[in-house]
């Protein structure tokens, strides 16, 4: 690989990937502010209230992070993938222009208005805006997820005269079945960092003795949230994903599997490191049948390896996709054990007060944030080498006119930039979350417009 | 159509520039006008329920131009590579100085922020105005159709140019003297007080240097790009946004002098709307010129997407521009009025400043 192609892969990974730790969680927690604020009409109970106030400061923060750390993507298409702009604007430019429109400016008006128009707004209206601000996030990672859908499944395009692609049908554009599924597969991946994480801070307060009224609100909701969305995670829509991707890109699924040779009843390998020199899978601990199963839904079916296909055909980089798959897989596993348990423990009334499960808890709240990463890069690796599936390589869309010193340049520039933002974040959140529900409602109420003043 | 595409994608520049522009000139006289952190806190919370929504002007814009002139974005975003990313790098440092100054109760870490958010305020207008200059006088693409600009080179306006040249530097300068004079008088318009009288001589003083650039730049643009004026001598009419241009200015310093508040704010808004839309007539049909020569120009023409493309876009577009102004009424009348000086302003919260 060249220099240049090779530098500005890694730039777009980075800024991409450290990104999306930030709108994972606010897409998460926007429908459980929702269910709070819901939970406090529903039962006037002012803690719910508080609870809501918390995390709609948690959103804040996040949703600022979110916002600073994406305005470089909007743009690294044109400054660092020149040619896949020029070539797939008339395709893609659709959704990501749609995002700006219809999203961003939702959310941006009404979280201002959902964190400081309280009193002015009245019950209703506050809740209004909060499941405003819900749909304008869950819109803007649909826009997101139409335009990563095209470049995994390119449909309703055809080549203008000079070789670029526009599109033919919008609705077909947004409603392309990898879409869909993918969007399914995503938001159980957000609603599960939201989850994890409102639990895990439930968990601490229950553990640190302060605030335990609201640690344990936020363990009811978390919990309940998070065994859904493990449970959803996986199947239908991991399940529906896997069976989708086998059919349109089954060199991906052999290599994610690290399945070099093809064969019947083909085993799933649960762990052992890929050797792709001699095209084997070493110390490895297999299930048999098990993937044939998967993908198939028969145990005799034959599953496609490698061999089947020409290896210009093959991702570039098997043992990155297969560590990124596994662990996106095995994370999501015991995601869904924990939350079981946890489930299980809090409908015998025994989870506030097992330590032992509160510890479980709080220590797995990186797990989300790792496998909804590990998942990404599952499906960008997977989808190597092509920016567009069988259209584009990833080769011809860089921006040939940007040597590989720049490129450098700027991508040691984000690199220090978001180290001193990743610090900034640690801090902030440490302190807001060590202050507890009620000094941030005080907080916001403060700052709140005064009714007077209008 | 693909005019049409021109005037939309031109209008949400404009609409950027007016809405984030008061932002960044708020930015710009922060640390001028406002001495104490009540002081700095009430012009962080004029801007503080709208900036984010105004930036988003800016990323709806270059997505529109994404989809209606892929080529144009491609070129020219890859052309501006180094400046791009230093632009992007100052909205990542503005918005942390706004979000994040009273997450963080310490003198120190409020003045940095502070300081990230006057300092990055004003980087972004210089380099936005530079940016506008680079599309008016040209730049080096030729028959490869693709270009890439260093920061500098000769500091002169022809041939292989650079970001920087005396012309660039010079809209630069134009575009921060602009906006502070902009973002000045929103201060005075939503602050009352010390904060709004220093403000308001801070426009007054302003102004006239805004004329005077405004005089100079009119010939300075025609000798920098000769064909600007091709446009205006074949549709006379056109002549309105110069016109528009003298005629806010003289009323923003009129209505300032006599202290009403909302129409000097409101002239401003009309001189950078006049100012830029003057600007793309005499671009059109040009997107970005070529420095080679007319015939490599990047145009509404060659550089749009399919018809079927330019067409089911009127349709959303519409739609989302409906409900994005819909909102803007919606928060704009929520936050109207002058920011109030809420009691906890004097408690313990109140820090020193450093």
């Amino acid at each position: 690989m060249n220099e240049a192609l090779f530098l500005h892969r890694i730039h777009f990974a980075f800024t991409i990937t450290f990104h999306y730790l930030f709108p994972q969680l606010t897409m998460g927690l926007a429908p459980l502010i929702v269910v709070l604020k819901t939970l406090a009409i529903r039962t006037g109970n002012e803690k719910y209230n508080d609870a809501a106030r918390f995390w709609t400061r948690i959103f804040g923060i996040n949703f600022a992070f979110g916002v600073v750390t994406g305005i470089p993507m909007e743009f690294e298409f044109g400054t660092n993938w020149a040619h896949f702009s020029q070539l797939t604007g008339g395709v893609i430019g659709q959704p990501l222009a749609m995002e700006g429109t219809f999203s961003f400016f939702l959310e941006s008006a009404f979280l201002g208005l959902f964190l400081y128009g309280e009193k002015k707004l009245g019950k209703w209206g506050h809740w209004c805006a909060g499941c405003l601000v819900f749909l304008g996030s869950w819109l803007s990672g649909f826009f997101i997820i139409v335009t990563d859908a095209w470049m995994q499944h390119p449909v309703a395009y055809m080549r203008l005269p000079n070789g670029a692609f526009s599109v033919t049908s919008f609705w077909a554009l947004l409603c392309n079945p990898w879409a869909l599924i993918q969007f399914a597969h995503n938001m159980c991946g957000a609603l599960a960092t939201g989850a994890f994480v409102m639990a895990a801070v439930g968990a601490f307060y229950l553990l640190d003795g302060g605030n335990g009224e609201y640690g344990r609100i936020f363990l009811r909701v978390g919990v309940i949230a998070g065994v859904l969305a493990s449970l959803a995670q996986a199947f239908p829509t991991g399940d529906l994903h896997g069976k989708y991707l086998a059919k349109h890109q089954p060199v991906t699924i052999a290599a994610m599997e690290g399945l070099f040779r093809s064969a019947t009843g083909a085993p799933m390998v649960i762990i052992g490191q890929p050797d792709a020199e001699h095209q084997r899978i070493d110390n490895p601990i297999v299930v048999n049948k098990v993937l044939s199963f998967l993908v198939y839904g028969t145990t005799t079916a034959e599953v496609r390896g490698l061999n089947a296909f020409p290896k210009d055909q093959w991702p570039t980089n098997i043992p990155l996709l297969y560590f990124a798959y596994h662990i996106m897989v095995g994370l999501g596993t015991i995601m869904i054990a924990v939350m079981l348990a946890a489930a299980f423990l809090l409908w015998r009334h025994m989870l506030y007060g097992n330590r032992w499960m509160l510890w479980i808890v709080m220590l797995c709240v990186p797990f989300p944030y790792i496998a909804n990463t590990a998942g990404w890069m599952t499906a960008e690796v997977g989808r190597q080498p092509w920016l567009v599936y069988g259209l584009l390589r990833t080769s011809q869309g860089y921006s040939t006119n940007v040597n590989a010193a720049n490129s450098l340049f700027t991508l040691l520039g984000y690199m220090g930039l978001y180290l001193v933002l990743g610090i900034l974040f640690v801090f902030i959140m440490q302190r807001e979350i060590g202050q507890g529900p009620e000094a941030s409602s005080r907080r916001l109420i403060k700052t709140e417009i005064p009714v007077a003043a209008a | 159509m693909e005019s049409a595409w021109f005037i939309l994608v031109a209008l949400m520049i404009v609409a950027y520039s007016v809405l984030d522009g008061f932002d960044l000139g708020a930015g710009m006289v922060h640390m001028l006008v406002a001495r104490t952190d009540t002081e700095r806190r009430t012009i962080l919370r004029s801007i503080g329920p709208v900036w984010d929504g105004n930036e988003v002007w800016l990323i709806a814009g270059g997505g529109t131009l994404y989809f209606a002139f892929p080529t144009l974005y491609a070129v020219s975003f890859s052309g501006f590579y180094l400046p791009l990313h230093m632009v992007l790098w100052l909205l990542v440092l503005r918005g942390i100085g706004i979000e994040f100054r009273t997450h963080l109760a310490s003198p120190v870490a409020a003045g940095l922020f502070d300081g990230f958010f006057a300092l990055s305020s004003f980087l972004l207008a210089l380099f936005l105005g530079a940016a506008l200059g680079n599309v008016i006088r040209g730049v080096p693409v030729g028959a490869a159709g693709t270009f890439f600009e260093p920061l500098w080179t000769t500091l002169r306006p022809w041939g292989d140019t650079g970001i920087l040249d005396w012309y660039t530097i010079f809209t630069g300068t134009f575009a921060v003297i602009a906006l502070l004079t902009h973002g000045a008088l929103w201060v005075v318009l939503k602050t009352s007080g010390e904060v709004r009288d220093r403000a308001r001589r801070v426009a007054t003083r302003a102004i006239p240097v805004l004329a005077l650039f405004t005089i100079v730049g009119v010939p300075l643009t025609v000798v920098v790009r000769p064909d600007t004026l091709d446009n205006y001598l074949q549709h006379p009419s056109l002549f309105v946004f110069p016109a528009g241009v003298v005629a806010s200015l003289f009323l923003a310093s009129r209505w300032n002098r006599k202290g009403r508040e909302l129409a000097a704010f409101l002239a401003t808004c009309f001189f950078v709307i006049s100012a830029l839309s003057g600007a793309a007539a005499g671009l059109y049909p040009a997107l970005l010129p070529s420095s080679y020569g007319s015939q490599f120009n990047l145009t509404i023409f060659n550089t749009a997407t399919g018809s079927y493309a330019l067409r089911v876009g009127f349709v959303w577009w519409g739609l989302g521009m409906a409900l994005a102004i819909g909102y803007f009424i919606l928060v704009y009348q929520m936050f109207h009025g002058k920011v109030p000086l809420d009691p906890s302003n004097m408690s313990q919260d109140s820090l020193p400043i450093r």
